[in-house]
């Protein structure tokens, strides 16, 4: 039976006060920056959207010369893009983690494992020219051709395939996306997939489910906040992703009705102009680009929690 | 209010230290455009082998320089675009130009190499407002009638990025053709109504490579060393010119610099037959009455070291120098409007 020292235990507390105030001062740190963001970028937004108000958002036109500005191209090119991301990028992540925690030889998931991650250590500058000087001509000369050919004539989605084959647009831009996010969707959706107890896996095998059925009514409902986790990232990094989008959507202030058109996103906007904008009101129309996208981020993140909240009060539910 | 003050003494503060910190290291301070950078990095690096005085040159942009200069963090701002006389009277600043370029029309059309089509101002604007579309149009043919033209489409290419190119480009095309004046204008960026924007010089250089049935517009640099089928265009006098130092060097000798008020020129569509349509000057912008008079002396000693020596790094680099008599009119400028207590500046001649 140790006896506490009285000296000791009040050194204790001296630390753990430090320790808490400390971290407390960190935590607060975080919101004074964030919010230090919002406020600097309402000011400087504020002599365009004062100008231009509702309109600033509703109007497609961007142009310097006339000073008249709306950013709905950008919202558009934005979302657009992040879409065709997201499209892509969440079927392959989750056929990847699927393959690495359930199907993949052990000898084959430490190289494909690695290999994910590398994919995400890559700088945004690289998939940029890689996609402007490697994967636009491939879809110029091979996939865009094929798709005005086959699907440009169908009704409903055909017009989405029309127009010249570029190379460079809206739809180059989300794939460049999709495979600029698919390590994130992969490595988090891995790892989730992985905290699965084995217990209850082979509980399902051992009940004769299949790897699919296990896969889809064991794996997935013990880890969907994780996977949700996980998508909310790549989406976050989809949306704000500037430098690799610039080089391959071909930066056009228009809303096209194809996808094989080139648009513009919030992020290449600034990244294209901000340097050579003079005048107040297109620098302020720029930085209020910004606020959008900070408040279009914002939205998504509240609606992954949202999203999550509820998906955890159904799971215990179901229990 | 109270908070743009702040701000504004912030700003000072922090100009008040960047200058101590530039005098201290006794290095000339300036920022601006991205254009001339690559002979400014050049000939600061041989100023700094003879003179032991270095050059710190932020490319950030014409507008960025325009703004750092205006806030005083720097000792001399750049810019592609010239400041109008009444601004530079609001601000206290002198502009000069430093250096000329070309911007030149690019295609990729089959069949045709460099210096074989012969285009116009007012067809080149057809094609960037969408009017032409097509390579045999008939207006492009009848100024072509040798050439044999497919009836491919014509991708047009353009700069997407702000930049000083896309003004002199946007600039000419105001010039000769009223409809894309009122329609579209001059400016850094402007609202293109169709085609394909790409990043900088090397990204339309590439996308016009890329694209069969393609137009682009670089700057003569990039045109030249990429051995890109450039265009002949007619200039203001009707002579069919073809992108060369020469011509750009026609068009500012005959541009009637001693008449133009603070330098505001604009270099493009010029008078003489010899004169290349889409030529610019590089400006710089110093105050008049500047608060580090050394500094400023500094840095007016290197560009005429740069002036005078540094012409054939110019022309290695494929950008254009001065016309001499250009030259001692901007001299002339310095001696006499940038002054301390009454003094000139300016140490040299």
């Amino acid at each position: 039976m140790a006896i506490i020292d009285p000296r000791h235990a009040a050194k204790q507390l001296i630390y753990e006060r430090i320790f808490r105030s400390a971290t407390l001062t960190a935590a607060i740190l975080v919101l004074l920056i964030l919010g230090g963001v919002a406020v600097s970028l309402a000011r400087g937004a504020w002599p365009a959207l004062d100008h231009f108000g509702f309109a600033f958002v509703s109007r497609e036109i961007w142009n310097p010369v006339t000073d008249q500005f709306g950013a709905l191209a950008p919202i558009y090119g934005t979302v657009v893009t992040s879409a065709i991301a997201m499209l892509l990028a969440v079927p392959a992540g989750f056929g990847i983690a699927l393959f690495l925690t359930e199907l993949c030889p052990p000898l084959l998931k430490r190289p494909i494992g690695v290999a994910v991650e590398l994919l995400a250590a890559v700088p945004s500058i690289i998939f940029g020219i890689w996609g402007l000087f490697v994967l636009a001509p491939v879809l110029q000369r091979h996939v865009q051709p094929w798709l005005i050919e086959n699907i440009g004539h169908a009704p409903l989605i055909g017009s989405l395939f029309r127009g010249p084959p570029y190379g460079i647009g809206i739809l180059t831009a989300g794939v460049v996306l999709a495979i600029m996010v698919l390590p994130f969707i992969a490595a988090t959706m891995r790892d989730v997939f992985d905290t699965v107890p084995a217990m209850l896996k082979e509980s399902g095998y051992g009940l004769g489910a299949t790897t699919w059925e296990v896969m889809w009514n064991v794996v997935v409902p013990h880890s969907r906040v994780g996977i949700v986790g996980g998508i909310m990232l790549g989406l976050g990094r989809a949306l704000g992703e500037t430098m690799a989008v610039t080089f391959v959507i071909g930066n056009a202030h228009r809303i096209s009705s194809s996808l094989l058109a080139p648009g513009t996103t919030i992020s290449s906007a600034i990244a294209n102009e901000f340097t050579e904008a003079v005048g107040d009101l297109y620098t302020s129309s720029l930085i209020a680009l910004g606020l959008l996208l900070f408040l279009i981020t914002f939205t998504v993140i509240a609606a992954a929690q949202a999203m999550l909240r509820r998906l955890e009060r159904r799971g215990v539910a179901g229990i | 209010m109270q908070l743009v003050n702040a701000t504004k003494r912030l700003l000072i503060m922090a100009a008040g230290l960047g200058l101590t910190l530039s005098a201290a290291a006794a290095d000339i301070s300036g920022a601006g455009a991205t254009f001339p950078y690559p002979i400014y990095a050049k000939w600061a690096d041989a100023y700094k082998t003879l003179t032991g005085i270095g050059l710190n040159y932020q490319s950030i942009g014409s507008g960025g320089g325009i703004k750092q200069i205006k806030a005083k963090t720097v000792t001399f701002g750049a810019s592609d675009m010239p400041l109008k006389p009444d601004d530079l009277k609001a601000a206290g600043l002198l502009q000069f130009p430093m250096i000329i370029g070309g911007v030149v029309p690019v295609v990729n059309v089959k069949g045709i190499a460099g210096g074989q089509l012969h285009l116009d101002g007012a067809t080149v604007a057809g094609i960037y407002m969408g009017d032409i579309t097509q390579w045999n149009d008939p207006k492009i043919k009848s100024l072509n009638p040798k050439l044999s033209l497919p009836s491919t489409a014509i991708a047009p290419v353009y700069r997407s990025d702000g930049s000083g190119t896309n003004f002199l480009f946007s600039d000419y095309l105001s010039k000769v053709s009223p409809k894309f004046l009122s329609t579209i204008g001059a400016n850094t960026s402007v609202q293109w109504p169709i085609g394909i924007g790409a990043k900088g010089n090397e990204g339309v250089a590439n996308m016009t490579t890329q694209t069969d049935g393609a137009i682009g517009y670089v700057e003569y640099a990039y045109a030249k060393q990429n051995k890109m089928a450039y265009v002949l265009l007619t200039n203001k006098a009707g002579g069919v010119v073809a992108p060369s130092s020469d011509s750009f060097q026609a068009a500012a000798a005959n541009a009637d610099w001693a008449k133009s008020d603070s330098y505001y020129l604009i270099l493009t569509d010029q008078a003489g037959a010899k004169s290349w349509p889409i030529t610019g000057a590089s400006f710089i912008l110093v105050y008049k009455q500047p608060g580090d008079a050394a500094a400023v002396n500094e840095a007016l000693k290197f560009f005429a070291w740069a002036y005078k020596d540094g012409a054939t790094m110019a022309a290695a680099l494929d950008y254009v120098p001065l016309p001499a008599p250009l030259i001692a009119q901007v001299k002339k400028t310095w001696t006499s409007e940038i002054t301390s207590g009454g003094h000139p500046v300016w140490s040299g001649q």
